[in-house]
C-alpha cells in the first residue's frame, strides 16, 4: 500500500518534468498570451516606479513609455523620464527582436547626444529598481522554452503554473514560474529564480484592467527582491490605446524631442 | 537679432494656440567649489574660486507634440573670474513636426559623434570652454535646421547665422594659455567677420549593428587659431576664425559587449588641408563580482596627421578610460581616464563622478591632473592648473 502511494506520487510529480505534452501544453499557453495581446497597435501610458529599501527609504521616478506593435517581429519602444528630476528629458529606444538581439538608443539631453547602447545588459537593473531589463521589455514567445507544471487556485480564479527557461544565456534566471489566469491567460505572478536557482524575486500583478474589450493591462506590478529585501511597486495610469503612433514615431529623430 | 528671433517666435506660439499643453519649467541651481593644488603659472591667476550656475527650461507644446517651443537660458557668477561670469541662451526655439520632415528654428544645440575622449565630429555649436576644458558644454547657435526622414536614412540641412566667439577664461582666470586670449579683438578671415553665415548638411542611418553619420559643414571655423601679440608690454592672444570646409565621418559597430568607434575629419581654410580622427572601443562587463555594478574599459586613439603643428594637444595620444555605473537608487557614477601623448608622454588624468541626494539633490566631482608635461606640448599652459571641483546642483 506504502509503496503503491509512493509510485503514485512520484509519477504525479515526476512525470511533468519529462514529458514531451507537458512542452507542448506550456508552449500552447504562451502562443495563446500572445494571440490574445495581439493587435493592440500602439499604446501610450504613464508609469510610477516607487522603490523601497529594507530600511523602507522610498524613492520615486516617473516615466512615460509608447509602444508600437511590429508585425512579424518585436515591438518597437520608447521611454521618457520625467523624475527623478536630474534625468528628465532622458529618453530610451528599443527596437525588441524575436531573434538576435535587441537595438537600443539612450538619448542625453545636456548633451542632446544619441547614443547607440549595447543590448546585452538584460540582468541589469532598470533605473536602480528590482526590475531587469529583460523583466520589462517585449515579451515574445521565442524567448523561452516552455513546460506546463500543474492547474492551482489563484485568488477567485484558476491558474495554470508553467515553468519558462530563458533561451538568451545571457539571462539572470535560469527559470521563472508564472502563473497564468485560465480564463484570460493574463500572467498573476511570476517566480524567479537566479542563475544558483535560488529564488530571487516575485513579481505580482494587481488590479488588472481590460481595454477595448481585449487587452487586458494591470495597474500595479510589484516586485519582491526575497534576497535584498528591496521592492518595486510600478503604478499604471492613463493608458491609451490606438493613439496613431507610427514608426516614425520611434526612431532616432522623435528620440531627439521626445517629451 | 536675438530680441528680433524671441518676438517672431513668441507670436508664432500665440498665432499657434489649439490644443496646447501646459507650459512647463524645470531646470536647476548649482553651488560649485574649485580648489587647485598647485601655485599658478602666472602671478596674476587666481587660486580657489567658488561659482554658482543656474539653467531653467521652459516647454509648451501644441497639437500632441507636432509643434513645440523651447527657452532654456543659463547663467554662472564666478567668484574670481567675470569671464567665467556669463549668460547664455542655450535654446530659444520653435519646432514643426510633419510625417516625414520637421524643422526647427530659433537658438538651438546639436551634438555629433560617437567617441569619448574628444569630439572631432561636433561641429554646429561653439565650444562654451569656461564651463568645462574637456569641450563638451556648448553655446546656443542660432539655426534653421530642415530634417527628412526617408528609408535610407535621414537628412539635416542647417543654416547657421550669427557666429558665436569661443569664450576663453580671462587673464587672472586658471586653465588658460600663458598668453592670456583677447576675445574682444578676434579676427574673422571672411570680410563679413561674424554675420557670415554658415551651412551645413548631415545624412545619418542605422542598419543592423551599425550607425552611421557623413557630415559636411563649410563655415566660419569654431576652432580659432592665435596669433600672439604685445599690448603694454604683455602677450597677448588674438583668436583668429578663419572660414573652413570639413568633412567628417563617424561610425559605431554596436556587436555584443563591444562598441567600435570611428571619428574622422577632413578639414581645410586653415593652412593645409588635414585630417584628424580618434577610433577605439567601449567594452562593457555586466554585474561584476556578482554585484549590479557594470564596468566600462574605453580605449581611444587621438590621432591628427598635423604632427606637432596641430591646433589641439591630441594629435598622436591614447586614451584610456574605466566608467563604472553602480546601478544603484541613487545613479552613482565614476568615469576616470587618461591621455597619454606617445610621443613625449605627457598625460593628463581626469575623475568624474555623481550621485543624487534624496530626489532632487545631485552631487558631481570632477579632477583633472596634468603631468610629466613636455615643454612643447600645448598642455603645458595648465601644468600647474591640477584641479579637482565639487559641484551641489538642485534640481526643479
Amino acid at each position: 500500500m506504502k509503496l503503491i502511494s509512493l509510485l503514485v506520487v512520484s509519477v504525479l510529480f515526476s512525470s511533468p518534468f519529462v514529458s514531451a505534452d507537458s512542452e507542448k501544453k506550456g508552449l500552447a499557453i504562451a502562443v495563446e498570451i500572445d494571440k490574445r495581446d495581439t493587435g493592440f497597435g500602439d499604446t501610450t501610458a504613464n508609469m510610477t516606479m516607487l522603490l523601497k529599501n529594507r530600511h523602507g527609504q522610498e524613492s520615486t521616478r516617473y516615466i512615460r513609455l509608447r509602444t508600437l506593435e511590429v508585425k512579424g517581429d518585436g515591438d518597437k519602444s520608447m521611454s521618457i523620464f520625467d523624475r527623478p528630476r536630474d534625468v528628465k528629458g532622458t529618453a530610451f529606444l528599443s527596437y525588441t527582436h524575436k531573434q538576435g538581439s535587441d537595438d537600443q538608443w539612450l538619448y542625453l539631453p545636456a548633451l542632446k547626444r544619441v547614443k547607440r547602447i549595447s543590448s546585452r545588459n538584460k540582468s541589469g537593473s532598470f533605473m536602480g529598481s528590482e526590475f531587469a531589463y529583460e523583466d520589462i521589455s517585449s515579451q515574445e514567445v521565442e524567448k523561452y522554452t516552455y513546460k506546463y507544471l500543474k492547474d492551482e487556485a489563484c485568488g477567485v480564479d484558476t491558474c495554470f503554473v508553467i515553468e519558462r527557461d530563458p533561451v538568451d544565456e545571457l539571462s539572470g534566471y535560469t527559470r521563472q514560474v508564472a502563473w497564468i489566469n485560465k480564463k484570460e491567460y493574463r500572467p498573476e505572478k511570476i517566480d524567479f529564480y537566479d542563475r544558483k536557482n535560488t529564488l530571487l524575486k516575485t513579481l505580482t500583478y494587481r488590479d488588472y484592467q481590460q481595454y477595448r474589450g481585449q487587452f487586458w493591462r494591470a495597474n500595479e506590478m510589484f516586485m519582491e527582491n526575497h534576497q535584498t529585501g528591496k521592492t518595486t511597486l510600478l503604478k499604471w495610469s492613463n493608458y491609451k490605446f490606438g493613439t496613431g503612433l507610427s514608426a516614425r514615431d520611434f526612431n532616432k529623430n522623435s528620440l531627439k524631442r521626445a517629451r | 537679432m536675438w530680441l528680433r528671433v524671441l518676438f517672431i517666435l513668441v507670436f508664432i506660439n500665440h498665432s499657434t494656440l489649439g490644443s496646447a499643453s501646459d507650459g512647463e519649467w524645470s531646470g536647476y541651481i548649482a553651488a560649485e567649489w574649485r580648489t587647485f593644488f598647485e601655485s599658478p603659472t602666472d602671478v596674476a591667476q587666481h587660486g580657489d574660486t567658488t561659482s554658482l550656475s543656474a539653467q531653467a527650461e521652459y516647454y509648451r507644446e501644441w497639437e500632441g507634440g507636432k509643434k513645440s517651443f523651447r527657452f532654456t537660458p543659463f547663467v554662472r557668477i564666478d567668484g574670481r573670474d567675470s569671464q567665467r561670469s556669463h549668460f547664455d541662451i542655450r535654446e530659444l526655439n520653435w519646432t514643426s513636426v510633419h510625417d516625414d520632415w520637421e524643422l526647427t528654428a530659433g537658438i538651438g544645440k546639436v551634438f555629433w559623434g560617437v567617441t569619448e575622449s574628444q569630439h572631432l565630429v561636433d561641429i554646429i555649436n561653439q565650444t562654451d570652454l569656461v564651463e568645462s576644458t574637456d569641450g563638451e558644454e556648448k553655446l546656443g547657435q542660432l539655426m534653421l535646421k530642415l530634417s527628412f526622414t526617408r528609408d535610407w536614412g535621414d537628412v539635416d540641412l542647417f543654416l547657421l547665422p550669427g557666429f558665436r566667439e569661443r569664450t576663453f577664461p580671462s587673464r587672472i582666470g586658471r586653465l588658460r594659455s600663458i598668453a592670456a586670449v583677447d576675445v574682444g579683438h578676434a579676427e574673422y578671415a571672411s570680410s563679413q567677420g561674424q554675420d557670415h553665415i554658415d551651412a551645413a548638411v548631415r545624412w545619418s542611418t542605422s542598419f543592423g549593428d551599425w550607425d552611421v553619420g557623413v557630415s559636411h559643414f563649410s563655415g566660419t571655423s569654431r576652432e580659432p587659431r592665435f596669433r600672439p601679440e604685445l599690448n603694454g608690454g604683455r602677450t597677448i592672444l588674438i583668436p583668429i576664425y578663419e572660414t573652413i570646409d570639413q568633412s567628417s565621418l563617424d561610425l559605431q559597430a554596436t556587436k555584443d559587449d563591444w562598441l567600435w568607434k570611428l571619428e574622422l575629419i577632413s578639414r581645410s581654410g586653415q593652412g593645409d588641408r588635414y585630417t584628424a580622427a580618434t577610433a577605439g572601443f567601449e567594452y562593457s562587463l555586466y554585474g561584476i563580482f556578482e554585484s549590479s555594478v557594470d564596468l566600462g574599459i574605453i580605449a581611444e586613439y587621438l590621432y591628427d596627421d598635423r604632427k606637432e603643428a596641430a591646433s589641439t594637444p591630441f594629435e598622436d595620444d591614447l586614451f584610456l578610460g574605466a566608467r563604472l555605473a553602480i546601478n544603484d537608487e541613487a545613479s552613482s557614477e565614476l568615469l576616470a581616464g587618461m591621455i597619454v601623448d606617445l610621443d613625449n608622454n605627457s598625460r593628463v588624468m581626469s575623475v568624474e563622478a555623481s550621485r543624487r541626494i534624496g530626489d532632487n539633490w545631485k552631487i558631481n566631482l570632477e579632477a583633472r591632473f596634468f603631468s610629466n608635461i613636455d615643454n612643447k606640448d600645448s598642455l603645458v599652459s595648465f601644468e600647474n592648473d591640477d584641479f579637482m571641483q565639487l559641484e551641489l546642483a538642485w534640481y526643479f
